[in-house]
């Protein structure tokens, strides 16, 4: 490969249209809500930038941190549910026969061609009291509890005198089955592409000296793929700290996530400063964590040296 | 190998001044061709579901002007969409409140009453307005109530007190309220016997209070889909728009719509023409069109909302005219309150009240 020193020319041609891309529609607008965000509101559709902090200090009021909390606690709960159930998933694509491996990628991105407001629409049809899920259960109810009126227990009301749908959407739990189901793919792709490279003789090797399966697991594999992990934690992570619609259309009274103040800001209330603040709380906080992680990798790195 | 892209893509100068020659032409063309005649052009922005089924195409075949239609979900997304200036739109159709808001802050044309002959078909009442002091930016298209939607199988007698939904565990788990701060915040306020424009700190502190009490047995603020929460038996209990209700009470006889005696919002949307609108003539006509006695009735038929034009309502049929959900009674009426834009200040007081009842 050429290094770009040797061509000066075709390098800064070549590297034009990304960063054309990245400065117009990327830190431009970024820029532009930054300024925005030590505006003040002079009136409906004017807004003085006067660089007041009064935004900051005010998105750092108890009830916006409450909310960051909330927002943090659910899309770790949905980072680490993504992981458990995606590190198997890539696992078994991995080692699945070779014609198969682009047909089982292909199912795992196959949402990704639907748009994610309908997807969330089908998942409120799954999810309600009159939905496919509680459909299903109350058809297992209902050949059950034929089974023990044929025994003649009918009368101990062992399951119950009615089905009882089982309450599963407008909560928390919506929520974060909602998060899992449309960031799942994030997490699955990047581990997938880790354990691709993984060269399988180490598995051997850990077998044959004595290790057994879960030791392997932990000390041989979970090593080697840690950047998988860490790529697909990041990338279902960030996202799901900024999600506004899945809350929105599953969640409860109580569902209420960081995205959906932010985005509020910037149509009911019409404050596009303090939503901007917010913004930029959020990315300062999401920074934050991302530095965290490359100290701590720093560190790690250093020890194993 | 690397040469050939580098020289394709080097500017050839005669090319480029070319390019810049038609685009200097086209700009000093612009002016004279918008002077002289319009294209026969309309871009409306509207609500969805919200007009007659072929009425974009019978103004096209009536008026040669072909209308494009994009829709909005909220008055907060029409809002925010001309806030940075008018991305094109001749006509837009905003509720009250905002009409009022935009006019404050100058976003609206000024409407020319003589190319509108068909305003006289509006009933006397919808002649003039509060927010609009003689309709000089608006023109009324079709107006409702907020109220309550239920299944009278799953429901006492009938529910005409926001109690129900604010104040009461008859029903918990089975109520939704909207998902929008303003009105849920409002209709505490009318239940709790204030103006649901409220804009006293400490009585918008004892709505939020009421509706932070009673959260645990509400289900879910709901967007704009109460009506099929409704309908799919998820909810027994919801407060709504009337027309969104109407259109679930013809595929389900089981569902039914009252105005509570404490009143709700009376709201009236309207045509309006945004500032910078770049076919205002085609506007207007849109305007007349629409104001027209049996095109107002084709569409009011389709949406099932209540209409101001008295000429269309003049040779609809009683299932409309007569139907206690669409025109509710006089007395119900009385006690109705159309929501004024509250100012700035105010509107913030609700969004943190909002935030608040949220995060409870």
């Amino acid at each position: 490969m050429e290094s770009w020193k040797t061509n000066r020319a075709v390098f800064w041609v070549l590297s034009l249209p990304g960063s054309f891309w990245l400065g117009f529609f990327f830190l431009t607008p970024l820029a532009l809500i930054w300024i925005l965000s030590f505006g003040e509101k002079t009136g409906i559709i004017t807004i003085d930038i006067t660089w007041t902090l009064e935004n900051y200090i005010r998105a750092l009021e108890p009830v916006y941190l409450e909310v960051v909390w909330k927002s943090i606690w659910i899309s770790v709960l949905a980072t680490v549910l993504c992981l458990a159930l995606a590190y198997p998933m890539a696992f078994a694509i991995s080692f699945a026969p070779g014609r198969w491996k682009p047909l089982l990628l292909m199912a795992v991105m196959l949402p990704f061609w639907i748009n994610l407001l309908i997807r969330t629409y089908a998942l409120i049809a799954v999810l309600r009291t009159r939905g496919y899920v509680n459909f299903t259960l109350e058809w297992f109810w209902e050949k059950a509890d034929a089974v023990l009126t044929f025994i003649g227990l009918e009368q101990l009301e062992l399951i119950g005198a009615r089905f009882e749908p089982l309450p599963i959407l407008y909560n928390n739990f919506a929520v974060i089955f909602g998060l899992v189901y449309v960031f799942m793919p994030f997490m699955v792709l990047p581990l997938y592409a880790n354990i691709e490279k993984l060269d399988k003789s180490f598995l051997e090797a850990s077998l044959d000296l004595g290790a057994g399966h879960w030791r392997t697991l932990r000390s041989v594999v979970v090593p080697l793929t840690m950047p998988g992990i860490v790529s697909g934690i990041i990338l279902v992570f960030i996202p799901c700290l900024g999600s506004f619609l899945t809350p929105d259309l599953l969640g409860g009274t109580n569902a209420q996530m960081i995205g959906n103040v932010i985005e509020r800001q910037f149509k009911a209330a019409n404050d596009w400063p303090f939503g901007s603040a917010l913004s930029f709380l959020l990315m300062y906080a999401t920074f934050g964590a991302l530095a965290i992680r490359s100290v701590l990798s720093g560190r790690q790195s250093g020890m194993e040296i | 190998m690397m040469k050939r892209p580098h020289s394709l893509l080097r500017p050839n100068r005669r090319n480029f001044l070319a390019g810049t020659g038609a685009f200097a032409v086209g700009v000093s063309l612009m002016p004279y061709g918008a002077l002289s005649a319009e294209d026969k052009l309309l871009n409306f922005y509207n609500w969805d579901t919200y007009i007659g089924e072929t009425t974009l195409a019978d103004f096209g075949s009536a008026t040669g002007i072909e209308a494009k239609m994009d829709l909005f979900a909220d008055n907060d997304e029409l809002f925010a969409k001309l806030k940075e200036g008018n991305p094109g739109y001749d006509v837009i159709v905003p509720t009250n409140d905002f009409v009022e808001r935009m006019i404050e802050a100058g976003m609206l044309e000024n409407i020319d009453h003589a190319l509108i002959p068909n305003m006289s078909n509006l009933e006397p009442a919808f002649q003039d307005a509060n927010f609009d002091p003689g309709r000089a930016h608006s023109v009324p298209y079709m107006w409702g109530t907020i109220g309550v939607g239920y299944r009278p199988s799953k429901v006492e007698g009938v529910p005409a007190s926001w109690k129900w939904l604010y104040d009461s565990d008859a029903y918990a788990g089975k109520i939704a309220l909207l998902g929008d701060g303003l009105t849920v915040i409002g209709h505490a306020l009318k239940y709790l016997g204030y103006s649901l424009n409220s804009t006293s700190a400490a009585e918008i502190k004892q709505a939020e209070e009421l509706i932070i009490a009673n959260k645990k047995n509400i289900k879910v603020f709901a967007d704009d889909n109460g009506q099929d929460l409704l309908l799919s038996n998820e909810v027994d209990i919801t407060q709504e728009w009337n027309g969104d209700i109407l259109q679930v009470m013809e595929e389900d006889d089981d569902i039914s719509y009252v105005v509570p005696t404490e009143g709700g919002v009376l709201w009236q949307d309207c045509l309006c023409m945004p500032k910078g609108a770049p076919h205002p003539e085609n506007a207007h006509a849109f305007m007349n069109f629409v104001l027209d006695a049996e095109v107002g009735a084709v569409i009011a038929d389709y949406i099932q909302y209540a209409t101001p034009n008295g000429a269309a309502k003049a040779i609809m049929d009683e299932s409309y005219t007569k139907n206690p959900a669409i025109f509710p009674t006089d007395e119900t009426l009385a006690k109705c309150e159309p929501s004024i834009y509250i100012g700035e200040a105010a509107n913030r007081l609700y969004d943190e009240a909002w935030t608040r009842i949220q995060a409870a």
